[in-house]
């Protein structure tokens, strides 16, 4: 076949590009993955009996603004990396600050406390457990925010799949929030962070082979 | 440089709305961009040169609805070229090969070679060997013209099923492409 002939394949019937195909994409896959997420987190853990209680406390609400951040950072740099030649731009240094604002938090809390305590700030009670619930949490958004993306065409997979699964991880966490009796920063700086990296490097492990196109 | 972006923003725009002959000119337009492009960098691979324009040309049609109005489609089609580049180097010769440096530079796209070349891979041979529900609606619909109605007639198939086919099709002819030695 011809270059001219396949141009006018190409262009008989191609009919107009749907403008909100993208976004849609994404709308499906993120309340998809969240619904997905409350499921493991509301059927196989359990929401915690004090989460009311806990709600009172401002901690409570920085933990949530945290991992909403996180997911929200990753987000605008995944719509990025998801379109060939946008440049990331500042939102790789943007999914930095709520990780750099968390640990500056924590230092200053650990800087704080009397040296007895500080053990028990940053492994609470529940450290052996909560990175895998995160990662846990974070996996029916990482299948589908993976989907979204395979519907796109991102130009850096090893990128934009760790991009993916700092998206999962983000929103994994803030769903983990209904049931982890943890609100100290020190414990979120660590575990945490732990529990949404293990999702980027799966992301980043699968980008090369599920989102060639 | 500057040319080229306005020249074709304008019917590139057009085109994604549904307009068929502008889409026809700015994918003509397109090819002998990318021609220009390979041609410098397949110095080891002249052949390869009009298959990749092919299989360039293939992706920018089944990605196009990633082009952000806000971005200037020079930039969306280099991107979509170097990936590709890329993907055929790695293809041919492993990681190894690609000691030659990449420019950034969209500027590369300032040159046109409309002189098409003969393909080496024939893609309606490939086009033959897709499902039934795939090739027929391509066939009906982009090669002999049909509209999405009459190919329906003729296919049998509900009209949704027609469009789907073609979308799908193309996906998959995409594969092929890529799984090719």
């Amino acid at each position: 076949m011809k270059t001219a002939d396949l141009i006018r394949t190409l262009a008989t019937g191609a009919g107009p590009v749907m403008p909100r195909e993208v976004s849609q994409r994404y709308a499906t896959a993120l309340a998809l993955g969240s619904l997905g997420a409350v499921a493991v987190v509301v059927s196989y853990l359990g929401v915690n009996n004090d989460l009311v209680a806990l709600s009172a406390k401002p901690m409570f609400w920085v933990r949530l603004v945290f991992a909403a951040s996180v997911a929200a950072t990753a987000f605008v740099a995944l719509a990025r990396l998801a379109r060939p030649g946008v440049p990331l731009g500042r939102a790789s240094a943007a999914m930095a600050v709520p990780m750099l604002a968390m640990w500056a938090l924590a230092a200053i809390v650990l800087a704080l406390a009397e040296p007895m305590m500080r053990s028990m700030l940053v492994l609470g009670s529940t450290w052996k457990t909560c990175p895998l619930n995160i990662t846990l949490a974070s996996i029916p958004v990482l299948v589908a925010v993976l989907w979204a993306i395979r519907g796109l065409a991102p130009t850096r997979p090893v990128m934009t799949g760790a991009t993916a699964g700092r998206l999962a991880g983000g929103i994994g966490a803030l769903v983990y929030t209904l049931h982890c009796p943890e609100l100290e920063a020190p414990f979120l700086g660590i575990w945490y962070v732990l529990g949404m990296a293990i999702p980027s490097v799966i992301g980043a492990v699968l980008g090369p082979k599920l989102l060639r196109w | 440089m500057g040319g080229i972006e306005e020249r074709l923003r304008g019917p590139w725009l057009a085109a994604l709305a549904g307009d068929g002959d502008a889409y026809a000119s700015c994918l003509t337009e397109l090819a002998a961009m990318l021609r220009a492009y390979f041609r410098r960098r397949l110095t080891r691979w002249p052949d390869e040169v009009e298959d990749l324009v092919q299989e360039t040309l293939i992706a920018v049609h089944n990605q196009r609805h990633t082009f952000d109005a806000g971005q200037p489609l020079t930039a969306w089609v280099h991107a979509i070229a170097k990936y590709k580049y890329v993907d055929l180097v790695r293809r041919r010769a492993g990681r190894d090969a690609l000691h030659e440096p990449l420019d950034d530079d969209v500027a590369a796209f300032a040159a046109s070679d409309h002189e098409a070349a003969d393909a080496k891979r024939d893609l309606a041979k490939l086009l033959a060997t897709l499902p039934d529900r795939h090739r027929r609606p391509i066939e009906c619909v982009k090669i002999q013209g049909l509209s999405v109605a009459e190919a329906a007639r003729q296919t049998g198939m509900s009209e949704s099923a027609v469009k789907v086919g073609i979308h799908r099709g193309l996906k998959a002819l995409a594969d092929l492409i890529r799984r090719q030695p």
